[in-house]
């Protein structure tokens, strides 16, 4: 295989680390009530990064550095999805937690998130997987704890020792796979693993795989996810479900798709049931939920089995495609639930939103627009996301988990309507609630309402797939 | 074009005056305005069309070419009709509607936002749009329902909102049978409809029109799918339930007619005997029901049920006339009448259980309470109210000269030679309806005057100009249908016969 060294295939990922590395210098150097300069070159660095991605939209698909680094119409998404939603949290952030002491760190450690989960995404080898893994994790680990109080600290042991496990798994696969075949690149994977020892396959298979399972939040190796989003602050949430869970569900598509295609294991069956435990359990547990925070976080796992529907039908022919858009639509809605819990500080609760929401009926728009977004309402983005999700697993065999996912679609809508009722009883009130409604975050709710909406009807034309 | 200014008008409006932020009253006349511009544009419409045309207006436009899912809406013969009575019924809510100072901006604009969900659905050609529209349908409903209705109205709205969002995921996964099974895969109804997919599977093609049938029979709803639509329709507001009853009810029968029937011919001919039980038993059920009920408002609801079930009955009598003799002119002709009949019973019942709701309506805003016990020799204080009630009652018992009459008439007629038992059970529910429209006018209209407690007997108030302008339109037409029913007949007929010509391929 001839060698593609194209450092330009990695400009992306090359501006997020000179905007991570110069923005904490400048913070080194920037006392505290200027930080914001900070922001600005975080800011700055996630749209050059989105910029550069958006350049090689229309570019085919190809590997670099020997084939470990796929560019490819996935990656291309990810890479702007990530970078988009950083540029949200960046500006949730800069509300949240301006002249904290360590705010320049909050921002760098955004940008390494995206940089982690740029790498899953494109990762088309075995060791690459575990290096963008450890890049997507170690971010995160501070993040989970920036507050530093008794919760926090304790959701990022918990993240921590549970990602420090799912670590050994992950070596433990490509160990078995290098027993295998002695190869870890995808592309030279593909032949051998159908020959060659099943159960060394399958070993390394369930060890990759649970690994990004792990990142992307879905059951069994999900007990981190409510712990940690309700431990931190709205926009640290929504990082930590959006961001690495977008890399995630891509590498584990690549995985699927591409060495493991051929794997006698029947891995698209033991996909399938992972996403349909997610859907499932992620809405049982959502039900009765009161914190915000953790209604959401139930809501991101049911989400990512949704999507894990599409990894399942990897075979697919439009499960790319599938897998694309509903990846783009999830980052964009979520993004907007998290800024809508984010743009009524001191309101944690579903009964304390509801009360802070009087007298503002713009913001409840817009969060009925992102919660039924959520839900798979038409015309916003995550309906064409789910029908996608839908058309895919049905058309690969999997009719008994479009049906599961269709009840599941139903349950949820009772647990969002429990944050939108009351809210929407509450703006019936012409009084308008006392403490203050923060404007940046809901100008993030606003814009990802409208993006769903905008999303959902154009994007089957910008979608020009063969 | 014209159709899409048509559908999209009326969200347009509303999104218009919340944004501009229009003052309470204006609003409310901004309602009435765009949906008199709908109406205007409707006539228009009608007026244009050519009846044997087939499909007319239509535009289409690349929308998801993956999935050959396009924006593709048009006309004919049994959409016309049903977007004509909902710009009329939605016009008359508008009407009615003017008396209402509470949030009337954000009032006004849901429901303009319903008007084009409703527009939409019926001139939908594409099974996605078609879904967009039907989905938001929901959404804005459960807004009415939980924003301005009465009564335990959460819980009502709530339970309406997740029955009615099974059946439309349920829709849902028809609707990717339906693309699953299509060469060239498609979207398009009507492609789908010139080449029916699953026609070697009959198994797979069971299934999918299983859950076609489950998604729309809990929109119409049919028995057993019918428990949300009690509680809903009595929470709701006046203007909500005719809305819901008039419109909404018909988004489920007309996606059995435009997508069901066309393009699963041969699984909706081998279930037709299926279909018509349950349509017997809806008729049955819904008129037994309602009979029991103490309120007149929740009455009306049941006879809701017993309406879509003659309107089931009608559509899978087409089903079997065709499987019985495919070839046989005689019978595919009197499948015309009982598909005609079904698609005039829509719009009949669109007409007079509007009207009936706007009524029961007047009795809440008199007295808070629709109780028959609490009520009583009302035509004394308010003569116009006895009026209007005795005439929508008429014409939903089924009296001659009103359009309930044509429409019962014709699915009798035309189903009788295919389900001659089915027929004859049906007929008692017309016995049914009638005793418990007659039982409910001697309630309320005669005997002694009989108010809720706290309620001045002197001083309530005969109907109010708004109340006369929103509800006479609507019997007026019910009327016109009775007396010269080839207005809508000329119109349906062949577009129904068309129907029955795609069943019995």
């Amino acid at each position: 295989m001839p060698m593609h060294e194209d450092p330009l295939a990695l400009l992306p990922e090359i501006i997020l680390l000179v905007a991570a590395v110069g923005g904490l210098l400048l913070g080194l150097w920037t006392p505290q009530r200027a930080q914001r300069r900070v922001a600005v070159v975080a800011a700055t660095g996630c749209l050059g990064s989105a910029a550069a991605a958006l350049s090689t939209l229309a570019g085919p698909a190809r590997t670099v550095f020997a084939g470990t680094w796929t560019v490819d119409a996935t990656t291309t998404v990810v890479r702007l999805a990530a970078a988009s939603a950083a540029l949200a949290v960046v500006v949730l952030l800069r509300t949240e937690i301006s002249g904290h002491p360590r705010e320049t760190e909050a921002y760098v450690l955004v940008l390494l998130a995206v940089l982690g989960a740029d790498a899953l995404a494109a990762a088309s080898d075995a060791l690459m997987l575990v290096a963008a893994f450890l890049l997507a994790s170690v971010p995160l680990y501070a993040l989970a704890g920036f507050r530093k109080d008794a919760r926090a600290t304790e959701a990022a042991l918990k993240y921590y020792l549970l990602s420090a496990l799912v670590g050994v798994v992950l070596l433990v696969g490509v160990t078995a796979l290098v027993l295998d075949g002695g190869r870890t690149t995808y592309a030279l994977l593909g032949g051998t693993t159908a020959s060659t020892a099943p159960a060394l396959v399958a070993v390394a298979a369930l060890g990759l795989l649970t690994a990004v399972l792990f990142k992307a939040g879905a059951v069994p190796v999900h007990f981190w996810v409510p712990d940690v989003l309700d431990g931190t602050s709205p926009a640290i949430a929504a990082c930590i479900s959006t961001i690495p869970k977008l890399g995630a569900l891509a590498a584990a598509f690549r995985l699927v798709d591409e060495p493991f295609a051929d794997a006698p294991a029947g891995l698209p069956v033991v996909v399938a049931v992972v996403a349909a435990a997610s859907m499932t359990l992620g809405n049982l547990a959502a039900f009765w939920q009161q914190s915000l925070l953790r209604l959401l976080a139930y809501s991101t796992i049911s989400q990512v089995g949704y999507l894990l529907m599409i990894v399942a039908a990897a075979g697919a022919d439009l499960a790319a495609p599938a897998l694309q858009l509903y990846l783009a639509a999830y980052a964009t809605t979520n993004i907007g639930a998290f800024a809508a819990a984010a743009s009524l500080p001191r309101r944690t609760t579903l009964i304390g939103w509801a009360a802070g929401v009087a007298g503002r009926p713009w913001l409840l728009v817009s969060l009925v627009v992102c919660l039924l977004g959520l839900v798979g309402t038409p015309p916003t983005a995550v309906f064409l996301g789910k029908f996608a999700a839908f058309t895919t697993a049905a058309d690969q065999g999997f009719a008994w988990l479009t049906v599961l996912a269709a009840a599941n679609s139903v349950a949820s809508l009772f647990y969002y309507l429990r944050w939108i009722a009351p809210a929407f009883r509450a703006t019936a009130s012409a009084r308008p609630a006392r403490g203050t409604a923060s404007a940046p975050a809901a100008a993030v709710l606003h814009v990802a309402a409208v993006a769903s909406l905008l999303l959902g009807i154009t994007v089957g034309l910008m979608a020009t797939y063969p | 074009m014209l159709l899409t200014v048509l559908v999209l008008l009326p969200a347009v409006a509303g999104i218009v005056l919340m944004a501009a932020r229009v003052p309470e009253r204006a609003a409310a006349w901004g309602w009435v305005a765009a949906s008199s511009v709908v109406v205007a544009m409707v006539a228009w419409t009608w007026w244009g069309l050519d009846p044997d045309g087939g499909i007319q207006y239509d535009v289409k436009v690349r929308w998801i070419p993956t999935v050959d899912a396009s924006y593709h809406v048009g006309l004919d013969g049994l959409s016309l009709p049903l977007m004509a009575l909902t710009a009329v019924l939605f016009w008359c809510c508008a009407i009615w509607s003017l008396r209402r100072p509470e949030r009337a901006r954000s009032h006004a604009a849901i429901f303009l936002l319903l008007e084009t969900t409703c527009l939409g659905t019926f001139a939908a050609l594409d099974l996605i749009l078609f879904f967009l529209f039907f989905d938001l349908s929901i959404v804005a409903m459960y807004f009415v329902i939980a924003g301005w209705g009465h009564g335990d109205r959460q819980r009502s709205a709530l339970k309406f909102f997740l029955y009615t969002f099974v059946g439309s995921l349920a829709l849902l996964l028809g609707f990717i049978g339906l693309f699953l099974g299509s060469t060239p895969r498609t979207f398009d109804i009507v492609r789908l409809t010139a080449n029916p997919p699953w026609h070697d599977a009959p198994g797979t093609a069971s299934l999918v029109l299983l859950a076609l049938f489950i998604g729309l029979a809990v929109k119409t709803p049919v028995f057993p799918f019918h428990t949300w639509l009690p509680p809903a329709h009595t929470d709701a507001p006046a203007e909500g339930s005719a809305v819901l009853a008039g419109v909404l009810l018909k988004l489920g029968t007309f996606g059995f007619v435009r997508i069901a029937m066309p393009t699963l011919p041969d699984a909706w001919q081998r279930w037709a005997t299926w279909i018509v039980v349950i349509g017997v038993v809806s008729v049955l059920w819904g008129a037994l029901v309602a009979l029991a009920q103490t309120d007149l408002k929740r009455m009306i609801a049941y006879t809701s049920v017993n309406h879509m079930g003659y309107v089931l009955l009608g559509l899978g009598a087409v089903g079997v006339l065709a499987r019985e003799n495919g070839d046989a002119a005689d019978d595919i002709g009197s499948a015309g009448v009982a598909a005609t009949g079904a698609v005039v019973q829509m719009v009949s019942h669109g007409l007079l259980t509007g009207a009936l709701f706007l009524v029961a309506g007047i009795l809440w805003s008199r007295g808070r309470s629709y109780a028959f016990s609490q009520w009583g020799g009302l035509s004394r204080v308010m003569p116009g109210f006895g009026v209007v009630l005795a005439v929508a009652a008429f014409g939903s018992l089924g009296l001659p000269g009103l359009s309930g009459f044509v429409a019962e008439f014709e699915i009798f007629a035309g189903s009788l030679a295919g389900v001659p038992v089915a027929v004859t059970v049906a007929v008692l529910g017309i016995l049914l309806t009638a005793g418990l429209f007659l039982r409910a006018l001697r309630h309320l209209l005669t005997g002694d005057l009989t108010v809720p407690d706290g309620v001045d007997a002197r001083s309530i108030q005969d109907l109010t100009a708004s109340e006369r302008v929103s509800i006479v339109p609507l019997l007026a037409l019910s009327v016109a249908v009775g007396l010269l029913p080839w207005l809508l007949l000329d119109v349906v007929g062949p577009a129904a016969d068309d129907l029955v010509a795609l069943v019995a391929r």
